[in-house]
């Protein structure tokens, strides 16, 4: 009896809100249909991963075949290579380029004169609105080992020219720091922005107290600015096995192919060139979970330890 | 100011201008170099002999550009593309934030939730190409515009702004005086959001602009190839119509492709960089509101 009863009222309820709130939930309703669309179906789309699919008989038709995609995926030649690549430039990528930013925000933030500063500050954000095609592009005419101007400029201390994109070796390295030039101005705007929130009285004090210009970066400029530095660090420690598809994609070729091909790039290869859906799901999938167990687990570390966390 | 400095404090900012001025140019000199590159002749280029001015200035790597034909329809498609996509963006986010931001929303937390979650965890590459062409979007124009319809990011800075920086007594005096939703949104509080407009809009028209993965995965049928596309070709893999033909001008002609790359450069960037100057000022108010947890 009183089951029914809550449910007559919760029914009621849910009548009311809907009749009263009508126009903020028609408000949400397409924003909510397209993430139900293409981000939820996608979702239930995993499954593929565990199926030999088949356009004809659907997904939920499609045999199911258990773990066989990844087995195939673990006793391949190449997987450790995949795993590796896309770790290590990830890697090189937060030890590089993570702390530019903030060293290039101390710098701007200390620096005499309003108008240099502006002036720098609009420089170094300028290579962020250039495209991957036009970066890519940039990078194979400077980096050419006949034209280029970075070999060029090499010859004249006596280097012979190197075909930095022509070989595995300098691959991860013109990644990541062909990403610092173009990221690096763009990422110290949010610690410019925590700089410019910090007490003043404090830079005051410390003066006071006897603080050279260094000391006061160390001991008021960095404290300051630490729960931004560790929040986007964690960000960064989630999205470590997921770099750009398109930048790693661009600058391969067969020759530094052993240093280049991430999971992105494969599973674009595996699933969309060659139709392997199945196995190139399986492989995204591994690459999701990896993602969300890392950002977890950075989450609850930075939590613990620096009392700082994004949930 | 700088006589007051004390003889320390003054070696210090002398370092840092130095240090700065460095950033500057290891930043600011590919980008003068390109720029310098498409107004020279190609033996100069080629010839490594390019430092800080044009030499032989002349405009032919940019005639040869806008003989392209491939080159005209990428800018077409691209432009079409971002005033598009940018708009449905632009509709679809601000009616998501806004009725996220309202305390009155119902199942505003599971709602919240079912958006933020996306940034954690999708379904990946291939889910989503499936999805997309079981709707039949592949090699359409929809196919660059509707899977990238809203970003969760831009969402979230645009719902973080209008709670923090939009009163509740605003928009309730609005619902008194007989706005309703819509009305609110459109009257009192889309006018007191330019500064996040105008950044998100940038975000997204530069999104626009360079995409490349979507054309990459969902066209097949060259009409339809954004720009970006056409870049690739060109820059990256020296596909040019123009070059070929009679063996006269051949040798004229590839030299002139190389200087060519440069000037495509130019022009397939400078609607981004025309764009900048108008949204610089609004960046860092943009950017911080999105660093408030929401």
């Amino acid at each position: 009896m009183a089951k029914t009863n809550t449910a007559i009222v919760k029914k009621k309820n849910t009548g009311k809100i809907l009749k009263s709130k009508w126009q903020l939930l028609a408000m949400f309703a397409v924003p909510l249909l397209w993430y139900v669309i293409f981000c939820y179906v996608p979702m239930y789309g995993i499954q593929l991963a565990f199926r030999d699919y088949n356009p004809r008989l659907g997904i939920l038709g499609s045999p199911s075949v258990g773990l066989k995609w990844f087995r195939q995926f673990f006793s391949s030649y190449y997987w450790k290579d995949i795993i590796w690549n896309t770790f290590s430039i990830s890697l090189y990528s937060i030890v590089i380029g993570f702390p530019i930013p903030i060293i290039l925000a101390i710098i701007i933030n200390e620096l005499p004169g309003h108008k240099f500063k502006k002036v720098l500050q609009n420089i170094t954000y300028i290579p962020h609105f250039i495209s991957i095609v036009v970066l890519c592009g940039m990078l194979y005419l400077f980096l050419s080992p006949q034209y280029g101007i970075i070999n060029t400029f090499l010859g004249m201390f006596g280097i012979e020219p190197i075909g930095f994109l022509e070989s595995s070796r300098y691959f991860k390295g013109v990644y990541v720091l062909s990403e610092v030039w173009q990221e690096s101005g763009w990422s110290s705007i949010i610690y410019i922005a925590a700089l410019a929130g910090i007490d003043p009285s404090l830079y005051e004090a410390a003066k006071i107290d006897g603080a050279g210009r260094f000391k006061r970066i160390i001991h008021v400029s960095l404290p300051g600015i630490t729960p931004t530095i560790v929040t986007l660090l964690i960000l960064k420690i989630g999205q470590i096995m997921s770099i750009g598809f398109e930048k790693a994609y661009l600058l391969q070729n067969d020759l530094n192919l052993k240093s280049s091909e991430i999971i992105s790039t494969l599973v674009y290869k595996q699933g969309i060139l060659q139709g392997n859906l199945g196995y190139a799901t399986a492989v995204g999938l591994m690459n999701s979970c990896l993602n969300l167990l890392l950002i977890i687990a950075a989450n609850r570390f930075c939590k613990k330890f620096f009392d700082t966390s994004l949930w | 100011m700088w006589k007051k400095k004390s003889r320390g404090d003054k070696t210090f900012d002398i370092i840092l201008i130095i240090i700065s001025v460095l950033i500057m140019i290891v930043i600011a000199y590919p980008l003068y170099f390109v720029i310098i590159a498409s107004f020279s002749q190609p033996e100069a280029v080629l010839g490594g002999r390019l430092r800080f001015l044009p030499v032989g200035f002349n405009v032919e790597s940019y005639k040869m550009v806008l003989s392209e034909r491939k080159v005209w329809v990428g800018y077409r498609n691209t432009l079409l593309y971002t005033v598009l996509g940018t708009c449905i963006n632009l509709v679809l986010t601000t009616l998501a934030a806004y009725a996220l931001s309202r305390k009155d929303m119902p199942w505003r937390t599971p709602l919240t939730f079912v958006i933020s979650f996306t940034m954690l965890f999708g379904g990946g590459m291939i889910p989503v190409y499936l999805v997309v062409k079981n709707l039949g979007l592949t090699d359409t124009i929809w196919a660059m515009v509707i899977p990238n319809a809203i970003a969760t990011y831009n969402l979230l800075v645009m719902k973080n702004y209008f709670q923090s920086s939009i009163p509740d007594e605003l928009q309730e005096a609005a619902a008194i005086d007989g706005c309703n939703h819509f009305q609110t949104l459109a009257k009192v509080v889309l006018p007191l959001s330019t500064p996040i407009i105008a950044v998100i809009l940038l975000f997204y028209a530069v999104g626009h602009w360079n995409a490349f993965f979507n054309a990459v995965l969902y066209l097949r049928n060259q009409e339809l190839f954004p720009l970006q596309i056409i870049l690739r070709d060109i820059l990256l893999q020296n596909s040019l119509e123009a070059v070929g033909g009679d063996l006269t001008g051949m040798y004229e002609k590839v030299m002139r492709g190389e200087t060519m790359k440069y000037a495509l450069i130019i022009v397939a960037s400078a609607p981004v960089i025309a764009m900048y100057p108008f949204v610089q000022k609004y960046f860092v108010k943009g950017i911080m509101v999105g660093a408030i947890k929401g």
